[in-house]
C-alpha cells in the first residue's frame, strides 16, 4: 500500500484515565471495504469518530489522503439519535447537503430536495419522504442515515453499527446495499454483527483496545480468543465466506458469542 | 378586565409581557426540551438570583446582574460541558447554589431596608416596570431573530450535533449562541413567573405541545400560544380574585399537561382495548 486512503499510525486515545485504544496501526486503500469488529467497550467507536474527526487525539497519527476534497460520510449509532425529534425523513437527508456557512434564512433547493428524493429511492424508502422519523422502524431508520450520509457526496463512507436493533430481512438489505455502495466508494464498517463479516467485506480489522488483527475476512480461535478473552463459538452456514476454517459439534445458525 | 387593559399602564404591561414570554417559552421551551437542558435552565436561572442580589448592593438596576450572572454561569458550563473534564450536571448543581448564595449574601449587604426580592423569585406579571418590558422586548426580539433566520441550520444542530459538526457546522459556536439565548431566557421570565417556577414555564407548554404536533414549526407555534394564553388567564384570574399569578400560570400550564397526557393515554388505550376485543 504505497499511499492509502486512510492512514492511522500508533493512535492511542484516553477517557479520562481509561485507555480506549491503544497504539493503533492501520491502512486503508481506496475501494477497500473493511469491517471492523470486537467486544463492547472495545474501542470501535472511538477509533471511528477520530477517524471522522468527531473526537480529538493526543496521540498518534491519521492521515487521511488529500483531505480537502475526501468527503467523509458518517453513518452514527443510531441509539445516541432522539427517535421523536420532530423532522421528517426528507429533511434528514437534506441536512446532508446543508450549506455549513450561517446564511440568513437559508432554504433548500427544488434540485436538493429533488436529490433528497433520488438518494431515499437508493436505499428503499422514498415512499416515506414526507413521514416523521418517529414513525420508522429500526431498518428504515438506518436506511435514513445512510441516505444522509449519501448526500454528502462522500468518497469514504464511515458506519457505526449500521444493523443494530434493525430485522433480518433489512439487515440483508443493507449489506447488499454497502456492497453496491463499494463500487463507488470505500467503506470503514463498525459492527457487533459477526454476519458482516460473511457479508461483502472484503477485509476484517479485529479491534480489543489494539489492533488484533488484520487481513482477510477470515477468522480463527487465536484471534477470536486474543479478541474476546474467552473462547468464542463462530459458525456459519450456508453463506459464502465462512467465518471459521473448521468448526465444531452442535452447530448453530449465524455467529453465536458465548462467555 | 378589558376596562382595566385599556385605562392601566401596569394592565397593558402585563399583557405585553404575556406576549413576549409567549414567543420566548415556545422557542426556548421546544430546544431546552430537545437538547436536555432543563436541568440547566433551572440552574441559570437560580444563578441569576445572585445578579440580581449584586444589582440591590451596588444599586443599579438588579435586572442587568441577572443578565451578567446567568450569561457567565450559561458560557461556563457550556465551556466544561464541552470539555468534558467535569461532569455538567454536578457543575449546574453548584451554580444552582452558588447563585442562590451569593444573591442571599449581597442582599444582607445591601445598605437600608431589605428589597422586597419576591418579585423576582416568584414573578408578578402585575408589577412590571416599563422599563424591564422594554428589556424583555429587545431580548424576545434577538432571540426570534437568531431562531427564525438561522431555523434550517439550528434543526439540523438539535437533531444531531455531530453530524452537524461532520457537514462543517460550526456546532461550538452555535453551542455558545444557545447558552447566551437560554441566559436571555430565564432573564426575559424572571419577573413574569419568577426565577424557581422559570422551569415550569419552560418545560410543560412545550411539552404538551410535543404531545399534540410533529412538526417543530407547529410545536413552537402551539406552545407559544399555550404561554399566552395561561399568562393571560393568570393575569385575569388574579386581578379578580386576588391571586398570586405567577403560581396560577404555572398550576395551570402543569396541570393542561397532565390533563392532555392522561386524554392521549385513554384514547391510546382506548381504541387498544377495541382491537384486542375484535381480535378476540
Amino acid at each position: 500500500m504505497a499511499n492509502p486512503l486512510v492512514e492511522v499510525k500508533d493512535l492511542t486515545v484516553y477517557y479520562g484515565n481509561t485507555k480506549a485504544l491503544s497504539n493503533v496501526n492501520l491502512e486503508v486503500e481506496e475501494g477497500e471495504y473493511l469491517g471492523i469488529i470486537g467486544p463492547n467497550g472495545g474501542g470501535k467507536t472511538t477509533l471511528l469518530k477520530c477517524i471522522a474527526g468527531l473526537l480529538k487525539y493526543k496521540t498518534g497519527t491519521i492521515r487521511i489522503r488529500d483531505r480537502e476534497n475526501t468527503k467523509i460520510g458518517y453513518v452514527p449509532q443510531f441509539t445516541n439519535l432522539d427517535k421523536s425529534f420532530p423532522i421528517t425523513l426528507e429533511e434528514v437527508v437534506l441536512s446532508g447537503m446543508i450549506n455549513p456557512k450561517l446564511k440568513p434564512f437559508y432554504r433548500y433547493t427544488q434540485k436538493e430536495k429533488d436529490r433528497a428524493y433520488e438518494l431515499l429511492e437508493k436505499v428503499g424508502i422514498s415512499n416515506l419522504a414526507k413521514r416523521q422519523i418517529s414513525e420508522l422502524s429500526g431498518g428504515e431508520f438506518q436506511k435514513m442515515l445512510i441516505a444522509r450520509a449519501l448526500a454528502q457526496e462522500p468518497k469514504l463512507l464511515l458506519l457505526d453499527e449500521p444493523t443494530a436493533s434493525v430485522d433480518a430481512k433489512s439487515r440483508s438489505q443493507i449489506y447488499k446495499l454497502l456492497g453496491m455502495l463499494n463500487e463507488e466508494m470505500t467503506i470503514i464498517l463498525v459492527t457487533h454483527d459477526l454476519m458482516a463479516i460473511s457479508s461483502e467485506v472484503r477485509s476484517l480489522a479485529c479491534l480489543n483496545n489494539t489492533l488484533v488483527y488484520h487481513g482477510e475476512p477470515e477468522m480463527n480461535d487465536t484471534i477470536l480468543t486474543q479478541m474476546y478473552g474467552c473462547p468464542v463459538d463462530l459458525i456459519a452456514h450456508g453463506i459464502p465466506h465462512r467465518v471459521l476454517r473448521h468448526h465444531h459439534n452442535g452447530a448453530q445458525e449465524g455467529g453465536e458469542e458465548k462467555c | 378586565m378589558l376596562n382595566a387593559l385599556f385605562n392601566y399602564q401596569y394592565m397593558q404591561s402585563a399583557f405585553i409581557a404575556s406576549i413576549l414570554a409567549g414567543i420566548v417559552c415556545g422557542i426556548m421551551g421546544i430546544i431546552i426540551i430537545e437538547k436536555k437542558l432543563v436541568m440547566m435552565s433551572g440552574g441559570i436561572a437560580h444563578t441569576a438570583y445572585g445578579g440580581v442580589g449584586l444589582g440591590y448592593m451596588l444599586g443599579i438596576e438588579p435586572v442587568f446582574g441577572a443578565i451578567l450572572f446567568s450569561t457567565v454561569a450559561s458560557l461556563s458550563v457550556g465551556y466544561i460541558k464541552r470539555k468534558g473534564t467535569a461532569k455538567s450536571d454536578v457543575i449546574i448543581g453548584m451554580f444552582w447554589s452558588l447563585g442562590m448564595a451569593l444573591g442571599i449574601l449581597f442582599i444582607t449587604l445591601t445598605p437600608g431596608y431589605p428589597p422586597n426580592i419576591s418579585t423576582y423569585l416568584f414573578g408578578n406579571i402585575l408589577s412590571i416596570p416599563r422599563f424591564y418590558i422594554k428589556i424583555m422586548g429587545v431580548l424576545t426580539l434577538l432571540i426570534l431573530l437568531v431562531t427564525v433566520v438561522f431555523y434550517n441550520h439550528w434543526k439540523v444542530y438539535l437533531f444531531d450535533d455531530e453530524f452537524a459538526y461532520i457537514v462543517g457546522i460550526k456546532t461550538a459556536f452555535l453551542e455558545y449562541v444557545l447558552m447566551i439565548m437560554i441566559a436571555l431566557t430565564v432573564v426575559v421570565l424572571i419577573r413574569v413567573v419568577g426565577i424557581i417556577l422559570v422551569l415550569a414555564l419552560l418545560t410543560a407548554p412545550s411539552a404538551t405541545a410535543a404531545l399534540l404536533t410533529n412538526n417543530l414549526k407547529n410545536r413552537m407555534i402551539l406552545s407559544s400560544v399555550l404561554v399566552v394564553l395561561f399568562c393571560l388567564t393568570g393575569l385575569w384570574i388574579s386581578y379578580n380574585i386576588n391571586l398570586a399569578p405567577g403560581s396560577v400560570i404555572v398550576i395551570m400550564s402543569v396541570g393542561l399537561y397532565f390533563i392532555v397526557y392522561a386524554v392521549k393515554y385513554i384514547l391510546k388505550s382506548g381504541s387498544v382495548g377495541k382491537w384486542s376485543l375484535r381480535k378476540s
